[in-house]
């Protein structure tokens, strides 16, 4: 305050100062009377500094220079009655930063408390719904798509199982037929001596044609031969019988797995193989079995020439 | 000294009341304050430069406030809401910025 009186442009400042010292009479609260004097101490030509202040401050021109315009104006016609539009002028100034504050802490905390969607805008939110809406059905129709592949894949478990079980079936039979399995069942032990081969080939295929299934052949020394569907019979030099390219001596006992009392009827008939062989001078016993065991093996032999045709 | 025991008080207020905002504001009030607060820092600007005007004060933070949500409603209506208040928000900024510097070369000289 002491400095003004020396400060060369003094064009404006006698009404300034006057206007401050009047005013923290009037109305000592109000700011402008505090911050006035501040402002004008340090800036003495007030208009000066704000053209080069920045170009950043440019947008706010529009109201800076007509208050620019104003404040002349209301330093020079603005002193009668002063006190009166001031204080009205400064409630309402008070009241509307008030209201300010009360926003702002208002919007504040409920910017804080809201998880987000609350404030969203009504396009953002049916955007959300409708990627949240494709979402969920793509991952449906994943889920449809899994489901249905895990239903593919058991009932192909379950088929492969099916098709193994049979496969096992079906290879435990041939084995059978093939000679490469043992067997066990209900049969017959026949048991022949002095006899022939064709006497053998023909209870054997006497014994097939009634439902025998399994059989071996022993010799009296226990060598055991199993009988299959390549199998052959030749009298042996000097007595005894080759079967299979091996040499059997009698008396010979036949193990066959099939149904006993049908084999035999067909071994008893009348002019059959028991009646020819014992027309010939040999002998045969029959046996009925509840269990008979065929041990002797072949081996699985490799097709040379024969493919499936299918 | 009175503008800010009364912002104070406001700021007080809203603590105290916590009042929710009503769904029909809710676009418009966040633009409304940022609006406000150019408006003051416009004022302590002026205020700084000497230039202070009460009248001009209160209508230049009545007209802003309504014309930032007039604006803000209206892209509403033409349904460039969003973007509208992104360019309110972002004009009003710029005003801040530049009121804030001029405050800080009154004050600190830099």
């Amino acid at each position: 305050m002491t400095d003004e009186p020396e400060l060369p442009t003094a064009g404006r400042k006698p009404p300034h100062t006057d206007e401050p010292v009047a005013m923290l009479d009037e109305s000592p609260a109000e700011p402008a009377a505090s911050a006035f004097p501040a402002a004008a101490d340090d800036e003495p030509p007030p208009v000066e500094p704000r053209p080069a202040d920045d170009s950043v401050a440019d947008e706010a021109d529009g109201r800076t220079g007509e208050e620019a315009q104003a404040e002349p104006e209301r330093v020079t016609d603005a002193k009668p009655g002063r006190k009166r539009r001031l204080t009205s002028a400064g409630a309402l100034i008070a009241v509307l930063l008030a209201v300010f504050g009360f926003t702002l802490v208002v919007q504040l905390r409920s910017n804080d408390g809201d998880q987000g969607l609350a404030t969203a805008r009504q396009e953002d939110l049916v955007r959300i719904l409708s990627d949240l809406d494709s979402r969920d059905s793509r991952l449906q129709s994943e889920i449809n798509g899994l489901e249905s592949s895990q239903r593919q894949l058991t009932s192909g478990v379950a088929g492969r199982q099916a098709a193994l079980t049979e496969a096992d079936k079906r290879a435990d039979e041939l084995g059978l037929l093939a000679g490469t399995l043992p067997g066990r069942g209900p049969g017959l032990r026949i048991v022949m001596d002095k006899v022939n081969a064709a006497a053998i080939l023909n209870a054997v295929q006497e014994l097939r044609g009634a439902g025998g299934e399994v059989m071996q052949l022993y010799g009296s020394d226990g060598t055991a031969v199993r009988i299959v569907a390549s199998s052959f019979f030749v009298d042996a030099d000097g007595g005894g019988l080759v079967a299979d390219g091996i040499a059997l001596s009698g008396p010979y006992t036949l193990d066959v797995i099939g149904p006993p009392q049908t084999m035999q009827t067909a071994l008893q008939i009348p002019g059959g193989v028991v009646a020819s062989v014992n027309s010939d001078g040999g002998s045969v016993t029959l046996e009925q079995r509840t269990m008979v065991e065929v041990t002797a093996l072949r081996k699985a032999t490799t097709l040379q020439y024969a493919r499936p045709a299918s | 000294m009175i503008a800010v025991i009364a912002l104070i008080a406001g700021a007080a207020l809203g603590i105290v009341f916590h009042p929710a905002v009503p769904p029909a504001l809710q676009p418009y009030l966040p633009i409304a304050v940022v609006a406000a607060l150019d408006a003051v820092f416009g004022g302590v600007r002026a205020k700084l430069d000497g230039i202070f005007d009460d009248k001009q004060f209160v209508i230049s933070f009545i007209s802003n406030v309504l014309v930032a949500a007039l604006i803000v409603y209206l892209g509403d209506q033409l349904g460039v809401g969003g973007q509208l208040s992104t360019g309110v928000v972002v004009v009003l900024g710029v005003r801040i910025f530049g009121n804030v510097a001029a405050i800080r070369r009154h004050l600190f000289r830099a």
